[in-house]
Order: C-alpha cells, then structure tokens, then sequence
C-alpha cells in the first residue's frame, strides 16, 4: 500500500524545489551575508576583520543617513495617505456607471504602466524652474521630498483605483437598496458601509505601497538626484551609493539591516496574527 | 519535387561553405592583440581624445573594442563588477586616485613595473601622482595625462561689459570682479550643482586661500587640529560667501553646461577642471582671446593635480597580457600623449613633449607643474572615496541649507576622523 503513495507525495516537493532553494540561498542567504558584512569593516570587497557594532555607530552619526530616514518616513506616510485617498476617490467616481468607464480606466491606470525612471524624468522636466511658472518645490530643500511624492501619487494612484474598483463591484446591489430604503446619503453608505467591507483589499493596497515605499530609489534618482545638496536622500540610495560609489559595502549592509529591521517588526507580528486567524 | 529540394540543399550547403570561409578569412585578418577597454570618456572632446588612442592602437596591429560608458562612478563600478566576477577588460579607466587601491590590495591588478622602469617614473612623475599609482614599490597604473582642478576661467566678453580691465592676482580682487559681474547684470559664476563641483570649487578656495600648507594638513594629513583652526575656518566662510554669486538654476546643472554660460558670455567666471577647454575649442574659441585661464590667485598656489590612468586587471590568457603591454607603450608614446592631450584639454605626463603644440593655458601649466613646491593632488589623490564622499557631503550640505559655520567645521572635521 505504502507504493502508490510515495510518488504522489515526492512530486509536489519537486515542484517546489526550485522556489525553495531560490528563496534559501538568494534570499535568506544573501540577508544573513549581508548581516555578516555588515559587521566587518568591508570596503570594495568582503575582509573577514570584524569591528562589532562601529559600521552602525558611523551610520546614525550620518546625517546623511538620518535625514534619508526621516524624508522616508513622511514620504511614506503622505505617499500610502494621498495614493488611498485619490485611488478610492476615483474608483467611486468611475462606480457611478459613467459612460466611457472603460477609456477612463485606461487612462488613470496607465501611469503605472511607465517605470519609475520614465516618471521621475518627465516629472523633472515639468517642475524645472525657470519656464515662467513660479513653482519652484524641486530646488528648494525644504519642498523637494514634496515633489517625489506628487510624480509618484501620480504614478501610482491608478493601481489602488483598479484594485478599489474591483472590491466595489463585488459589493452586494441589495445593500444599496436597503440604503436608500433608509435614505441614507450615498458618502455616509461609502464611509460606513463600504469601505469597512473593503478592508481586506485596502489592506492589501496598503501593504503593495508599503512595499514601494521601502524600495523608493529610481524615482528619486531619475528626478532630483538626491535632491538640491543631499536634501531628498532615501535609504535605499544612500545604500546603493556606498555599494558601488563610495566602495563601502560594510557600512551599505548595515544600512541595508537597518532598513530591514523595522520591515520585518511589522510583518511578523501581522504574518503571525494572519496564521492564528486561519487556524481559528 | 526531388530536384527542388537537392537544388535547396545545394545553395544552403554553397552558403554555408562561403560563411566559413568568409569568418576564416576575417579572422585571419583580425590577428592584432585584441584590448576591451572600459572608460567614460563620452562627452564631446573626451571622445574625440579617445577616438586617437584608439587610431594610435590600431596602427600598432591591434585591435581596439570600445566600451564607453557614461558617468565616472557608473564606469568604475561596471568595471570592478566585471573584474570580480571574472570577466575582466583588457584595460580599464580610472583617476589617478585611491580608487583602485582595493583592486591592488586583492591582488586583481596586473603591474606595469617595466613601464616605469624603461619611462623613469621615479624621477620624471610628479611626486603626488607617483606616490598614489606605486603601491608597495609596484606601479599599477599607467598615467595619460595630468588634470588641474582648479582653474578659474573666464569670459573676456562678461569681462568687457563688467569693465573689468586686469585678470584677478588675489582673492580680494577675486570677490572684487565677482562684484563688479553681479552690478553689470551678469551671472559672476557659473557653477553646476552638483556635490563634485561644490568639492571642486571648495578644492579652490582653500588653495587659494590656505596655500599649499593648510591645504595638505587638512587633504593629506588629515589633521583635526588645523581642520579646527580659524585660517581654515575662514576658508569655508568664503566658500559659502560664493553662493551669492551663483544663479538660481544652479542646481543640478551638469558641468559643460555651466561652461557653455561662460562660452556664451552671459556668466563672468567658472572654477573647473582643465577639461572643459574641449567645450571652448568645439565653440571655436581661443585661450587668451575669447576665454581667459588663471591657475591659482598668486604665484604660489598649489597645482591641484588628478588626471585618467588605465589599470590592468590580471588576466590568465597570454593574447589579454601581450594587449595590455601594446596599449601600455602605444599611451605612453610621446605623439599619443600630445594629441591626447590637445583633444581632451590637459597636459601630457611625459615632460619631453613639444609644448609649443599645446594651447596657452596647457603651456602655463606645463610650466607651473616644474616647480616642485606647487604640486600637490586633489582630494580623491590623499582620500579613499569613502573620506571624499564624506566631505562632499558635508560640503554639499553647507552649500545648500543654513548650516551655521561650527556645525559645518564640526562635520567637516568629524568626515575626517578615522
């Protein structure tokens, strides 16, 4: 009897084999590598002279380094804020059965369709002072992070409008009828009603801006090149120029960890809940 | 049917038969040492430069492929990329800098010892380049040319129309002109803003201002005490002081296009490298007569030297080797040295080339680099890119926000430390 089994349970592990061992070594390996490096003192290449906990002691003496935190935090907070804000209102828009709701569809989602270096560029040109339009946010050091946001938003405003959308149009019609049997107006439905039924997909917008918002580097590279003097520097830049310009991987791998470390306190506890959920 | 197909199999097999020989014969054509080099000379004369290195190759009987790509720190990082990964180029560009120091150290270089020998680097380099491409008593790097950093060019146009009649001999004088540029309407300098140029602009101030000893106690020596010192202190006063006479599209501005404001006439002055005489000369203007050149505001300035090397990476196949020894002599060969330079704008490494070729700002140079007590490197000479990168950060910074004067001398000092 013990035959027949075998093969069946052999092939699902084979299939996933590949996956498995990309994940372990690429992934899983290169991180806890980086985390070695991370505390040697390694410049071009990896040495083995470890220096503890120096590497992350020069890093938050940067401020370059601590300025590309800060711009990340209230970039993240205004990108994740202004993409719902505007994805949703325009899903809600376009539910109302316009007429051309197909072409409107296009053309909101088809700033996504560009990359993040297309957006930047044409963003740059656009919002370059000196073409008589006294907007001149980029070069200034205070405004420029404001600037990445408003080409990003933009970029990115027409994925949560799809996913929003698509959440709505499997929201119950008869719920619709019960509120206007009870003639409550259509944004009180929206605010109170439908919305909290869209959580899930929200949630899983949010987490998908999350994702972007942790790896902002071409946008910023492609538009303001860190900014006027270092004023809209992001982690993820700083980290890359030590990899390759600067030639210090040590202190990039400990940059790198520490981007990881507040990624992986929110996930875990989330992954955590999510799994005791299921299993309930 | 039948004679169809054996016609088809015929012409394919003539085909066929026609490529390979065609392939032999190209290859036996094609013999010459095959060198794949990587650099970033794309800009206008840059590549005009490269285009004779590669034509002085080719007639030595070897073969040349090109791998331009722009931007310095792209091109060296493709480079060690290439190197580490174990597909290396024949030869690759670097400046004469710490830049290739790692590369030494993991022994990834080969060494152009009998270069340096039959050329007498040891007595003919200047002292600042020799010291930084001799590793341990090897050379590694062979020298193209020489860089000076810190010119201050000028517009003689912007130069009538602000009514200035005599080229500045000291710093007062200096802010002086800027002064006289700011009332008659046009922009006193031409600066691109990026961190490079304001640690170019920096490098300036403080030779101008500190001279040769404050400007190697605080670059070479890297002395907390000096960098804490009031001179030094005054020097990054004046520094930011440049701000007020730059305009406000200054940021991000790349350098050839500060350069073609001072081609135009519409900005007085621009402190920059020797390289940017390539952008005059495709303007078809002349040094002295549309354009004017100052080394240094007194006759004791330092000459702030870098300039382009090839390195070699070690290779195991005996064709890349013999390339790389045919490359080293047909680049350090007087008449590739002299067009080399015309085209690119610096001055040639060898001290026995016919200098009444080169324009009159490369011959001021020539011979102000004889004098022994006026050459010294610039930043990246005395700093790995890790210390250069920390202090145009902090220059940058400065330049940029309202940091005040301590927290940016702190900083500075802080960049340094280790």
């Amino acid at each position: 009897m013990a035959r027949p089994r075998r093969p069946a349970r052999l092939t699902p592990f084979a299939a996933l084999l590949p996956m498995a061992l990309t994940a372990i070594v690429a992934y899983i390996g290169c991180a806890l590598w980086t985390l070695r490096v991370s505390f040697t003192s390694s410049r071009t290449f990896a040495s083995s002279q470890y220096v503890g906990l120096a590497q992350y002691e020069r890093l938050f003496d940067n401020e370059r380094w601590v300025l590309s935190l800060h711009n990340l935090a209230l970039y993240g907070v205004l990108f994740i804020a202004a993409c719902l804000v505007i994805g949703c209102l325009l899903a809600i828009f376009i539910d109302q059965n316009v007429t051309g709701e197909g072409v409107l569809r296009t053309i909101f989602l088809y700033p996504y369709a560009m990359s993040f270096v297309a957006t930047g560029l044409v963003w740059q040109w656009m919002l370059t002072p000196g073409q008589g339009f006294p907007f001149d946010w980029i070069v200034d050091q205070d405004m420029v992070i404001y600037t990445v946001v408003i080409a990003t938003v933009w970029q990115a405003a027409g994925l949560v409008m799809a996913m929003v959308l698509a959440g709505l149009r499997g929201v119950d019609p008869d719920l619709w009828k019960a509120a206007r049997l009870d003639g409550i107006p259509a944004w009180r439905v929206y605010v109170s009603i439908v919305l909290p039924l869209l959580a899930p997909t929200l949630a899983t917008v949010t987490l998908l801006l999350s994702t972007t918002v942790v790896k902002l580097f071409d946008a910023v590279v492609a538009m303001t090149q860190g900014g006027p003097g270092t004023a809209s520097e992001v982690p993820a830049k700083f980290i890359m120029d030590h990899l390759f310009l600067r030639s210090n991987i040590g202190l990039a791998s400990a940059g790198a960890m520490v981007m990881l470390a507040p990624v992986l306190a929110m996930l875990v506890p989330y992954a955590y809940a999510r799994s005791r959920r299921v299993n309930r | 049917m039948a004679h169809i197909r054996n016609a088809a199999l015929a012409t394919m097999t003539a085909t066929m038969a026609m490529a390979m020989a065609m392939a032999m014969a190209n290859s036996a054509i094609a013999a010459g040492p095959t060198a794949e080099v990587i650099h970033w000379w794309t800009s206008g004369g840059e590549s005009a430069a490269v285009k004779q290195v590669a034509q002085a190759y080719r007639a030595a009987g070897g073969t040349w492929i090109d791998t331009a790509i722009a931007g310095g720190d792209q091109s060296r990082a493709v480079t060690v990329n290439r190197i580490v990964g174990g597909n290396p180029p024949t030869a690759a560009q670097f400046n004469t800098s710490k830049q290739f120091l790692d590369l030494i150290e993991q022994g990834m270089l080969n060494n152009v010892d009998d270069i340096a020998a039959r050329e007498r680097w040891d007595l003919s380099l200047p002292k600042p380049i020799a010291d930084v491409i001799r590793v341990k008593g090897h050379y590694y790097a062979v020298p193209l040319n020489i860089h000076m950093q810190t010119w201050i060019w000028y517009s003689q146009a912007a130069f009538k129309k602000a009514g200035i009649t005599k080229e500045p001999a000291t710093m007062d004088e200096f802010f002086g002109a800027l002064e006289q540029l700011k009332a008659a309407g046009i922009v006193p300098l031409a600066h691109g803003g990026q961190a490079w140029q304001e640690t170019v602009l920096f490098s300036a101030i403080l030779a101008n201002m500190g001279g040769r000893d404050l400007y190697l106690s605080v670059i070479q020596a890297r002395d907390q005490k000096a960098m804490h010192s009031d001179a030094f202190r005054k020097v990054l006063l004046a520094f930011k002081r440049m701000h007020n006479y730059v305009d406000a599209g200054a940021p991000g501005r790349n350098w050839n296009d500060a350069t073609a404001m001072v081609i135009k006439g519409t900005a007085g002055f621009q402190v920059m490298g020797d390289w940017v005489k390539g952008e005059f000369t495709n303007a078809k203007q002349v040094a002295g007569k549309d354009y004017g050149c100052i080394a240094g505001l007194g006759p004791t300035v330092p000459y702030l030297m870098q300039g382009d090397v090839f390195v070699f990476p070690k290779t195991a196949s005996a064709n890349a080797v013999q390339a790389q020894k045919l490359l080293a002599n047909v680049v350090t060969a007087p008449a590739t040295q002299l067009v080399f330079s015309q085209l690119k704008g610096s001055i040639p490494v060898r001290m026995d080339v016919d200098t009444s070729r080169l324009d009159a700002c490369a011959q001021k140079g020539m011979a102000i680099i004889k004098d022994r007590a006026r050459q010294a490197g610039v930043t990246e000479v005395y700093l790995t890119p890790d210390q250069n990168g920390a202090i145009q950060d902090v220059l940058t910074a400065y330049w940029n926000t309202n940091m005040t004067i301590d927290k940016a001398q702190k900083n500075f000092a802080a960049a340094l430390r280790n």
